[in-house]
């Protein structure tokens, strides 16, 4: 029998997973907006879980949101990566260092 | 019941949005003013329409998702007065630059709606998706300046971390979900406060709440955006970023942290006294250092985010009044400053550096007078309307036993007051170093004029914003 629990830890292991993603990742632009979209397909599946387990729709209808939220989120976010790679022709992002003090 | 009539504002406001999106696309390059004028009228019949709301009678609409009550009319009238002065400055500008003319105006009227809709919800669906239509137009906005590499870096730093603050919160709203088993913001207050709560699960999103609006704030130690976004975002965007969205994030923490979790007031206390004292430290420290202006303000925006915080720390209706009285001063003295150096990066020239700044008196006495008044409020010296911003606030924590916090605020203001009068002692005791810009025209002067007078004028009676913000807490 699975219960909330195994569904709660789940959506911890997957939001656990896109902060490491970004923070520990030195490389790519590009993964960091995977671990973004993982983030909030993590919240998804904890707000799916509540919303099974105590029996109200509203939970789901969240998640429609989200997703479609995320959707914008991805395309101002490739937006954005185009024209960063225009300006500076890399999209590492340890070379994100023009700006500090 | 669906009542739409206490969502008319908004309503009107994004159909506007879309027209003027539409018209936008089909209007000739060199007629770009009537893009302006007509963003303008927007803002204007919008604020009408929500002024008018003013003093009406609490009530929700949409299977209570959206509610009208006396902090959500005035805060909006606010919001619309100030992203009607930042237009204003912010015209000459984006004119002069080759920056996507009517998109600015475009993004900033959806942005002004997002913001409606964050003061106006009282279900946490509707505040998820007003604080997106906010955050997802000022990343566009911030990379508006597509050639700009500054400005790109700027606009994918904001962002990613500014997904990441959604996400932080997003995930405490599905736990507070969890615990109560409803969405909508007055009826978890209810099940929090009867006695078969399940307030551990309540209290675990609640953390992850906390850490989301402190990223929007740029409250320390998630404060590292708002330097780098200021500095690389147009002036324009910055003065943008900087005003109202403020008054928009008070009423966001209002909304979730009082509205809400009331009844979990002492766990959020102790967090939020945390995150203002760093502030406060943090924001004034650093600002001294610093010899771009736009970073300088940016640190200043995050030590007036730790003074912001006091009120709402000491949990009473007394504190809340005091918070919004701040914020919504905050927001128009901020424009003021911004607006002086939107208007003196004319004819190619663009002032970043604190020196860009000297002998500014002597150039133009009108930019140079209200920069001075500007400061001068932000530091909290009477009788400029910050220094009784910051009474209120201090007041507040005090009555709350929040002594050492008061303490700390005091002692960081005195240090702030450096920075902001060593901005008073270029304009008015230095040489020019650089030859005279143009000058602003007259719409932009005749508005600097009146934001400066009422920084001051404001200060000597407080009463006039001060009765409104005690009657929405009352």
């Amino acid at each position: 029998m699975i219960t909330l629990p195994h569904f709660l830890t789940l959506g911890a292991i997957l939001f656990c997973l896109s902060m490491v993603g970004i923070f520990l990742n030195r490389k790519n632009v590009i993964i960091l907006l995977m671990s973004i979209e993982l983030m909030l397909l993590a919240v998804n599946m904890n707000f799916v879980a509540f919303s099974r387990f105590l029996e109200d729709g509203s939970g789901q209808i969240f998640v429609f949101f989200i997703l479609t939220v995320a959707a914008a989120e991805a395309a101002i976010g490739l937006a954005i990566l185009v024209v960063l790679f225009r300006n500076r022709s890399t999209i590492n992002v340890s070379d994100l260092t023009s700006l500090k003090g | 019941m669906n009542n739409f009539a206490i969502a008319l504002p908004e309503i009107f406001m994004l159909v506007a949005a879309c027209i003027v999106l539409v018209a936008s696309l089909f209007v000739h390059e060199n007629n770009r003013t009537t893009i302006y004028w007509a963003s303008q009228a927007t803002l204007v019949v919008t604020l009408i329409l929500s002024f008018g709301q003013i003093g009406n009678e609490a009530s929700t609409a949409f299977q209570g998702a959206y509610g009208l009550d006396a902090m959500s009319s005035v805060l909006k009238s606010w919001i619309l007065l100030v992203a009607i002065g930042g237009f204003l400055y912010s015209r000459d500008y984006i004119n002069e630059r080759d920056i996507a003319r009517g998109e600015y105006y475009v993004l900033g009227l959806f942005g002004v709606s997002g913001m409606m809709i964050m003061v106006s919800a009282v279900h946490m669906l509707t505040l998820y998706l007003g604080l997106e239509l906010l955050a997802l137009s000022l990343y566009a906005m911030v990379a508006l300046n597509r050639s700009n590499s500054d400005a790109s870096e700027a606009a994918m730093k904001y962002f990613v971390l500014g997904a990441l603050a959604s996400g932080m919160l997003l995930y405490g709203m599905s736990m507070i979900y969890g615990a109560t088993g409803s969405l909508s913001l007055t009826t978890i207050h209810e099940i929090l406060a009867g006695d078969s709560a399940n307030s551990f699960g309540a209290r675990f999103g609640l953390t992850f709440v906390i850490v989301g609006i402190a990223f929007k704030l740029g409250a320390v130690p998630f404060h590292m955006w708002v330097p780098d976004v200021y500095d690389g975002a147009p002036t324009s965007v910055a003065l943008f970023i900087g005003t109202a969205p403020k008054i928009a994030a008070f009423a966001m923490i209002i909304r979730l942290l009082v509205d809400g979790l009331e009844t979990l007031s002492v766990d959020w206390q102790l967090m939020l006294a945390i995150l203002a004292a760093l502030s406060m430290i943090v924001g004034n420290l650093l600002a001294i250092a610093q010899t771009n202006i736009k970073r300088m303000l940016a640190y200043s925006t995050i030590s007036h985010v730790g003074f912001l915080l006091l009120g709402i720390i000491s949990a009473t209706p007394e504190g809340y009044s005091a918070s919004m009285f701040y914020a919504i001063t905050y927001a128009f003295t901020t424009l003021a400053a911004f607006g002086v150096l939107l208007a003196l990066s004319r004819g190619g020239y663009e002032a970043v550096n604190l020196n860009d700044l000297s002998g500014l008196a002597k150039r133009n006495v009108l930019l140079a007078v209200v920069m001075m008044v500007a400061m001068v409020s932000l530091a909290g010296v009477p009788p400029m309307v910050g220094f009784y911003a910051k009474l209120v606030v201090l007041k507040a924590a005090v009555s709350a036993d929040f002594i050492w916090l008061a303490i700390i605020g005091v002692a960081m203001s005195v240090i702030g007051a450096f920075y902001y009068l060593r901005i008073i002692k270029l304009m008015f005791f230095d040489e020019p170093l650089l030859p005279d810009t143009t000058a602003p025209s007259v719409d932009v002067s005749a508005g600097l004029a009146v934001n400066g007078a009422a920084v001051v004028v404001l200060g000597i009676f407080p009463g006039l914003i001060m009765a409104a913000c005690v009657a929405a807490f009352a």
